[in-house]
């Protein structure tokens, strides 16, 4: 066992965790944050995206020592007393359906307006290529996006 | 609390009628903040994790398997094989003999002396975290002597096949056969006969949510909890109690959130079985998450069918009837439904079109390979693709615009309500206008000129136009026809609408939600119903405690079923509100009018009582009339009178590089007509999953098995699931032609997309290289089966030049699609 600290989403806390745990399982068994899902189990679809020290991670490819010192961000810390512009735009327009591909797409998106605030559709849709989705074919992910971009959701 | 007020209420201004508004998803505030309770968020106290041992072999005998080394490993509390509780498990069931003569194995949960596909469970391991089962797998000590694999479904049903099911001596499960009309005079008479062999190959559904079960003991005699990530809570339970003989009173099913289905969760699963069993066994509640590979593997798979369809026609192109012979592949066993999918098709392989005599005839192919079963659209999509793309060959034979052939064979408008030539009768359509429209959005001319001027320049990126004229049945099912083709239940579905004191509306549906929307769209539906606001509306559903009624969701069903039995169940809290509201108001019921929530007397505005007034009326019940019961609430139960047939036009223009192989989409337009609309925005995001659902079959998916019976497409790694860059925007519009067989007038959304797109993107492809000698290519159509057809074409080989199978060697071969066409009323 391995003592470890790390942020959640605003609150630190130190245990003991096995070498091999991942940092999802670590979320969601050790911290409960269970809002991020898991999707896979190599790293294709991207619904346990979350924030690690500002990078978006798939912390299902993260071990959890590996967050040792780190500051992460999950779906369940993103509002900020009101939600976040993304996710303001995802329910306007339509942007999920069954809502599991979700908590990682939109953390996902909120990463690539920080780093391209007005993207083009192709730059939406690159940036979002390691995020799968069964129901929306896409469509409104990127409509949503726009329309966060255009609603200043890079902050 | 103005409801006990005795004064009184005017009349208010019209409230603004929420069904056909987008209003934004009440489902979605929790979705979008991570505050979800999916199957896997389950956490009891003592709670421990199964893990399965699966065949690593298509097919072989198990001649030795023992579980206790698995016992001395860290954390693990017990570990089973079919000797220590098979007996507890029994069969897992299948509900649907099409046949009377049909042949179906038994299909043990965990399996006992031989295993059949890659994938099937073996034994299971129950230990403290998913990690230390995971680990005790290993341990299990079983020995496999091998038997041949089955893979290759005409290889199957030749002479001195290998058998996957020894016992049974033939892998054929069944022939099932539907006519109207004399095929064989309607050859007779025909200038031609036009045969075509199509392949629709195999899809894993893969939803985002892999599966997952919790069961729990939650009382002294033997009741259990199960929560599971299904589409069909009330049906699992049914058949659990049947199959592993727990009490049905004393089962209690839950799906939580569930992240999707499409089908794939249209299903009652050994792993359900095994939770539930092992959990009394152990007196624990046990969890188990599916892996994706698991998904990939031990999931159901999609489609699978070889496909021959003939059309005996005129020299102008008019169908005087139609041949179709299926192989349908059952995979290695029967699951709930799996004989029944392609016989889901049988009456929509004539689609739109009119003809004289229908021949259809399909054979159930068991093989070593995972089983089949529903996959959005189940066994129309096979049907639409194998029609759209033949009139599409037809049309290129006989030197037609496609879409001209089409309007010669089609269903006027005038015409409906129409029977078809398989009986079925189409309650309204209106081909024309759908069509009209999508010309116009699509500018089919213009991209006509330009594709014409490319192939005139040689250009070594061609244009192509692929069509999709599609209808559907949807609305399983009326009881009665279901009763008709052997499927053991019925197609009822159930609300209940419950009034509170304080006026708020609890909606209880039968149907089981994930993802489609069900809680906004049926809130809208009471509300306009009952004259409230759509958030004073509540929806339960999804746990047979709370829910106990239901035949769940899929086959695009939940609406035009569903939803009328919430309609039903409105209009009879209106009933008794009426009764109550005459004895207030001192009227006869039959002199009240109900509107925007209230009842007056009719042409005498004035004195109202409101639905609210009502039902804290009904709830003291110091003042109600004689005989009428305390409460407000609703009961119904709706067997729907028929199918509904949604249909659309479809049109796709792709960009063909000639020189790599890669197709992308230009342009996709698609007008549907699925009735009236309750809520646009939602409908519109049915439309969009739906058809990248039907494109990724054309362009990006397929499971593919080694000749060893191994799935080689079994992640998310080597199965291509498309990606935001993989699919264009839609151009997505509607025309409304209200359906005559339910009280809304609407059609069913959920599965057109996947129906109609499939054909119009491989219509496109091989528009865009006819003229090179292309006549098919195979699904999927990646760039490389694109270029070999190409390079088939242009060397004159005698091949078939439809870029044949994904990989060259050691693959499931299906020997081609032949693309002969002949002449004269001489083909068989």
């Amino acid at each position: 066992m391995v003592k470890i600290t790390v942020t959640v989403d605003g609150q630190s806390r130190t245990e003991d965790v096995e070498p091999r745990l991942l940092l999802v399982h670590y979320l969601r068994e050790k911290v409960g944050k269970v809002g991020t899902p898991v999707g896979c189990d190599t790293s294709n679809c991207g619904a346990c995206t979350v924030s690690m020290d500002g990078q978006t991670v798939k912390s299902c490819s993260v071990l959890a020592v590996q967050a040792d010192g780190s500051s992460v961000t999950t779906i369940e810390g993103l509002a900020d007393g009101e939600w976040h512009q993304v996710q303001k735009s995802f329910k306007e327009c339509h942007g999920l359906q069954c809502g599991y591909c979700t908590p990682g797409m939109i953390m996902a998106s909120v990463d690539l307006l920080k780093e391209n605030p007005h993207p083009s559709e192709a730059e939406i849709r690159d940036g979002l290529e390691g995020n799968l989705c069964r129901c929306t074919g896409y469509h409104n992910i990127v409509k949503a996006v726009q329309h966060a971009a255009a609603a200043g959701g890079a902050q | 609390m103005t409801a006990v007020d005795e004064g009184t209420a005017t009349t208010a201004p019209g409230r603004a009628k929420s069904v056909g508004t987008g209003l934004k998803r009440k489902e979605d505030a929790r979705l979008v903040t991570g505050n979800t309770n999916w199957t896997d968020n389950i956490q009891l106290p003592g709670m421990q994790y199964m893990a399965f041992l699966r065949s690593p072999m298509a097919h072989a005998r198990i001649t030795r398997i023992d579980v206790t080394p698995a016992l001395s490993k860290p954390g693990v509390v017990a570990a089973f094989s079919a000797k220590e509780i098979g007996d507890k498990l029994g069969s897992q069931p299948c509900v649907w003999p099409v046949t009377d003569d049909i042949k179906i194995p038994s299909y043990p949960a965990l399996a006992t002396d031989e295993v059949r596909f890659v994938g099937e469970c073996v034994a299971v391991v129950v230990a403290s975290d998913r990690y230390a089962a995971a680990d005790a797998l290993e341990a299990i000590e079983v020995d496999y002597e091998p038997l041949p694999a089955v893979v290759d479904m005409r290889a199957a049903i030749a002479d001195g096949a290998d058998l996957v099911h020894s016992d049974m001596g033939t892998n054929s499960s069944y022939t099932w056969k539907l006519n109207g009309g004399d095929y064989a005079a309607a050859k007779a008479k025909a200038d031609r006969v036009f045969t075509r062999q199509y392949v629709n190959q195999r899809l894993i559904p893969m939803p985002m949510e892999p599966r997952a079960v919790v069961a729990a003991p939650t009382g002294s005699d033997g009741e259990l909890t199960l929560w599971t990530s299904t589409q069909i809570p009330h049906i699992v339970r049914v058949l659990l109690a049947l199959t592993a003989g727990i009490p049905e009173h004393k089962l209690r099913i839950i799906a939580p959130d569930v992240g999707g289905g499409f089908g794939s969760k249209l299903q009652f699963y050994r792993e359900e079985t095994i939770a539930a069993v092992v959990a009394l066994e152990i007196g624990r509640p046990v969890k188990w998450v599916e892996t994706r590979s698991e998904n990939a593997q031990a999931t159901h798979h999609g489609r699978d069918q070889l496909q021959e369809i003939e059309v005996a026609i005129t020299n102008e192109g008019k169908i005087l009837g139609m041949r179709v012979d299926l192989l349908a592949n059952m995979g290695a066993y029967m699951m709930i439904i799996t004989p029944g999918i392609p016989i889901l098709g049988a009456w929509m392989y004539h689609s739109i079109y009119k003809m004289e005599a229908y021949d259809f005839t399909c054979t159930g192919v068991f093989t070593t390979t995972t089983p089949t079963d529903a996959y959005r659209g189940a066994g129309r999509p096979e049907a639409t693709f194998a029609v759209e793309r033949l009139m599409d060959d037809l049309a290129a034979e006989l030197k037609m615009d496609p879409l001209e052939l089409r309007k010669m064979n089609w269903i006027e408008n005038h015409e409906f309500p129409y029977e078809s030539i398989s009986g079925m009768t189409y309650d309204s359509g209106n081909y024309e206008a759908a069509t009209e429209k999508a010309v116009a959005m699509f500018d089919y001319d213009g991209l006509r000129a330009e594709q014409k001027q490319r192939r005139e320049s040689g250009d070594t990126m061609q244009l192509g136009i692929g069509i999709s004229t599609f209808t559907e049945m949807c609305g399983l099912a009326p009881s009665r026809v279901l009763s008709a083709l052997k499927y053991v239940a019925g197609g009822w579905e159930h609300s209940t609408i419950r009034v509170l004191p304080t006026g708020k509306v609890e909606v209880v549906t039968g149907t089981s939600p994930h993802g489609q929307g069900h809680v906004t769209a049926w809130s809208q539906i009471a509300a306009d119903q009952l004259g409230v606001d759509p958030d004073d509306v509540t929806v339960i559903y999804g746990d047979t405690q709370s829910s106990p009624y239901g035949m769940d969701t899929y086959g695009s069903r939940s609406l035009v079923v569903g939803g009328m039995a919430v309609v039903a169940a409105a209009e009879k809290v209106v009933e008794k509100a009426r009764v109550i509201a005459a004895h207030m108001l001192e009227a006869d019921p039959g002199d009240l009018e109900f509107v925007d929530g209230a009842f007056g007397v009719k042409g005498s505005p004035g004195t109202t009582k409101t639905i609210q007034e009502i039902a804290f009326a009904a709830f003291t019940s110091h003042d109600l009339p004689d005989g009428v019961e305390p409460t407000l609430q609703g009961v119904s139960t709706v067997d729907p009178q028929s199918f509904s047939f949604p249909h659309g036009t479809h049109l796709c223009a792709i960009d063909v590089d000639t020189e790599t192989g890669m197709s992308k989409i230009r342009k996709y337009v698609c007008v549907d007509d699925i009735g009236n609309v309750v809520n646009p925005m939602i409908v519109e995001g049915q439309v969009h999953g739906g058809l990248a659902q039907g494109i990724a079959q054309a362009l990006y998916e397929e499971a593919v098995y080694d000749d060893a019976g191994n799935l080689v497409t079994g992640s998310l790694v080597d199965y291509l699931v498309p990606a935001a860059p993989d699919l264009p925007f839609f151009d997505t519009d509607r025309t409304v032609t209200p359906s005559t067989t339910n009280p809304l007038g609407v059609k069913g959304v959920g599965e057109a997309g996947t129906i109609a797109s499939t054909p119009a993107v491989v219509n496109a492809v091989v528009d865009a290289l006819r003229h090179l000698g292309v006549q098919d290519v195979r699904m999927a159509m990646t760039p490389e089966r694109v270029w070999r057809a190409i390079q088939d074409a242009q060397g004159g080989g005698s091949g078939a030049a439809d870029g044949g199978e994904r990989t060259a060697e050691g693959t499931i071969a299906y020997g081609g699609a032949s693309t002969e066409s002949t002449a004269g009323g001489e083909s068989a």
